[in-house]
């Protein structure tokens, strides 16, 4: 006798927990073919505000990591994304063979961030020559909150958005992509068993134009990285309402996501912080 | 005074071989010199027989380095990261075996070895593995200069191993190591990891040994690039070896480091930055602060404190969690320990050490402080690499640099003041690598240290680590 499997219902990933959407509401994931996968979440406005307070919870503890133990804690999420190869492989569909270079690159894509948190600031720090007694020193600090609105791709594209965001002490509320939102939720799964705190990283799924704008616009929001956003007039009308509190806003683009990574992702979401200090007996 | 039962560590975790070869092209191989014991200082009970690599064998280690070079530098640099990760990470899977044998190799405290050696010896894996793929980022291009021969000192064997084997790693060179004849035993162990990394054979090669190999090693034709990690004396002979040839050579040497508390210090913080700093692996550490420069008016309060401070030290059983004072770590050293010493009474210092059983068994010297000590006194000038302090003292700030100064050596030094303003002019005035203000002997990865002077050259950690092994 055949067995009847046992399916997963994909809920959000908030402060650390899986709730389903407060809204109740659900929209069904198709495959290429078309056919039904599962129903997804359909986060609402009040589940967006929920995760900015989740992710804004988490930044003192966050931001207050030690580099190395923020690169331990990537480094963790590959490996346990490593483990889970198969049923990433499996989740993304199309050629098996392709899926699994997908993952592959993903894995090592959270390598790569990883190795820079205790680097970015030798790189992008610096003693400055002031012409007088002080000692003079910058040093890049994260910017607080960022809503990024995932791409499409459903994992490399996804981890290569949140990873450079949270490796510098950021926060982030997370939207999936709208038509494969399922990897997301997997991803939670690992992120939630990689010692990375509740909050850090918090993702809904749902409908892009229906959660992007309240982002936009939440005042406890600190940057917006609109790459998934394909809309140009709701990218538009989202840098607009980004301006109210001067978010940093990372304008949509189109990125070969294999492509190297370079800094630029990293650099996009820090201050820089500079410190005087006389120099006298 | 507390009474403390004794609190040891199991040696159960350590499974130690009654002889151990050289690590060669991936494998265990005999060496062909006379093989010799390495020995626990702190009972002389012998560990294990040791092979010595003779001329021939560091040849064979050299050319295996060479052979896997071409590979080892054609990887894409996010593999030899992965590599480093795993060593990293096998490290730390294996810590507390690699703390319980460097204490037993080397005499050091068990408290040290577990809490400070191998956490970071893991961390600077770690943080070097994240360099591998991001050389083009720190500014010294990505070519790598070949084969490096590496020769380092027993103090904290795995610690300087891990100095000298990630950054050059990362960077993709191959390297030939020799660690200290008094203390292979981690390095060997460390072999093992490389092994269960799957790290391609040759990439890594072990030659045990005395100074012999070790100027073998820097002697050899094929070898690229020379760090080393010494006395000032080896490094000029080195320097003196390798001029003339292409080689590329980094020094991290002696020092005399000066420890200088002002009168508005935190005193009690003062103390324990203090004893930190002389009596950390019993004053086996090249940037110990083995002269204390305190302001003359506060000069007795502190020496009442520090001598109080002093008599609550443990010294004994290294694999005992309470021992803040293991071992010395040869016959030898403590022979100079004692020389000097005895110079420093002769010179007419005067020394004072707190009432403290020394074991029967065993190389042992007690913590020891001089004061009435002048600059032109042996103890204020030669660096004597164990528990003995000397006590200067100063009056104005300016006489306090030109004290600190006062030496051949350059590595460290301390501040210990309330005030920031004045730690930054210390700080600038110092001719050291390192300032340590109102804390000591702090060291992190991600942080440059080496010498001014006769300290040597070069730096190892941070992004300035990389210099050194990439042709710049």
């Amino acid at each position: 006798m055949s067995r009847l499997s046992v399916k997963k219902t994909y809920k959000l990933y908030i402060g650390g927990a899986f709730p389903r959407s407060e809204s109740g509401r659900s929209y069904p994931v198709t495959s290429a073919k078309g056919e039904f996968v599962a129903n997804a979440a359909r986060a609402s406005r009040k589940d967006a505000r929920d995760a900015v307070v989740a992710a804004r919870k988490a930044f003192p503890g966050w931001s207050g990591a030690t580099p190395y133990n923020r690169g331990q804690i990537l480094y963790r999420i590959a490996e346990m994304l490593e483990g889970r190869r198969a049923q990433f492989a499996e989740e993304l569909g199309g050629g098996k063979r392709a899926a699994l270079e997908q993952v592959d690159a993903t894995i090592d894509r959270l390598v790569w961030y990883a190795g820079w948190s205790d680097k970015i600031a030798s790189v992008r720090g610096a003693a400055n020559p002031v012409a007088g007694p002080y000692f003079n020193l910058s040093t890049p600090e994260p910017t607080g909150v960022v809503a990024v609105v995932a791409p499409a791709d459903p994992l490399l594209g996804l981890v290569s958005v949140v990873a450079p965001v949270i490796v510098t002490g950021n926060t982030c509320v997370v939207v999936a992509s709208e038509p494969a939102p399922l990897a997301a939720i997997t991803l939670a799964e690992v992120l939630a068993t990689s010692d990375l705190p509740g909050g850090v990283v918090n993702i809904l799924t749902g409908r892009q134009a229906e959660l992007a704008p309240w982002l936009a616009a939440h005042m406890d929001v600190n940057g917006l990285d609109l790459t998934g956003v394909a809309d140009a007039e709701l990218a538009l009308s989202c840098e607009q309402a980004a301006a109210e509190n001067l978010k940093r806003v990372a304008r949509p683009v189109q990125e070969d996501w294999t492509a190297d990574p370079g800094i630029g992702r990293m650099t996009r979401f820090l201050e820089t912080k500079t410190v005087w200090h006389p120099m006298g007996v | 005074m507390f009474e403390y039962a004794p609190a040891p560590e199991s040696r159960d975790v350590v499974d130690l071989k009654s002889s151990y070869g050289l690590f060669i092209d991936g494998e265990f191989v005999d060496g062909s010199g006379p093989s010799f014991k390495t020995v626990n200082p702190a009972t002389e009970e012998t560990l294990a027989e040791v092979a010595t690599a003779s001329a021939e064998d560091v040849d064979r280690a050299v050319r295996a380095a060479r052979k896997a070079f071409d590979g080892w530098s054609a990887l894409p640099g996010a593999e030899r990261a992965k590599y480093l990760f795993r060593i990293a990470r096998l490290i730390q899977e294996r810590a507390r075996e690699l703390a319980v044998l460097e204490s037993l190799d080397n005499g050091k405290p068990i408290r040290e070895s577990r809490d400070v050696d191998v956490p970071l010896v893991a961390a600077h894996f770690f943080y070097y593995a994240g360099w591998a793929d991001k050389l083009e980022y720190a500014g010294f291009g990505t070519k790598p200069l070949g084969v490096a021969g590496q020769v380092i000192p027993w103090n904290f064997p795995l610690l300087m191993l891990a100095w000298k084997i990630a950054p050059a790693l990362a960077c993709g060179n191959t390297v030939v190591l020799k660690p200290a004849e008094t203390t292979p035993l981690t390095a060997l162990l460390f072999a093992e990891i490389c092994r269960q990394a799957d790290l391609p054979p040759g990439v890594v090669n072990i030659v045990t040994g005395a100074g012999e190999t070790g100027a073998a090693v820097v002697a050899h034709p094929d070898i690229d690039k020379v760090a080393f990690t010494g006395s000032t004396e080896v490094g000029r002979l080195i320097a003196r070896a390798v001029a003339g040839t292409g080689k590329k050579l980094t020094l991290e040497l002696g020092g005399k480091a000066a420890n200088i508390v002002f009168d508005d210090a935190a005193l009690d913080q003062a103390v324990e930055g203090i004893v930190n700093g002389i009596f950390f692996n019993q004053g086996h550490v090249c940037c110990a602060g083995s002269r204390l420069l305190v302001q003359e008016s506060v000069a007795e309060e502190l020496l009442a404190a520090l001598k109080r401070r002093l008599g609550t030290l443990r010294l004994g059983d290294p694999l005992d969690k309470n021992t803040d004072i293991g071992a010395i770590n040869s016959a030898e050293q403590l022979a100079k320990i004692r020389r000097l010493s005895d110079l420093g009474e002769a010179e007419g210092a005067e020394r004072w050490s707190p009432a403290c059983e020394l074991p029967e068994q065993g190389y042992w010297f007690p913590p020891t402080l001089f004061t009435g000590v002048a600059q032109s006194h042996s103890i204020a000038r030669e660096e004597i690499f164990g528990p003995v302090l000397s006590v200067l003292t100063f009056r104005t700030p300016a006489e306090a640099v030109e004290k600190a100064n006062n030496t051949p050596y350059g590595l460290s030094a301390g501040v210990w003041t309330e005030k920031g303003s004045r730690i930054l002019w210390m700080a600038d005035k110092l001719r050291a690598g390192v300032v340590w203000a109102n804390t000591f002997n702090k060291f992190d990865p991600t942080s440059p240290f080496g010498g001014y002077k006769e300290s040597g050259y070069g730096r190892e950690g941070g992004l300035a680590g990389l210099e050194a092994y990439l042709d710049v």
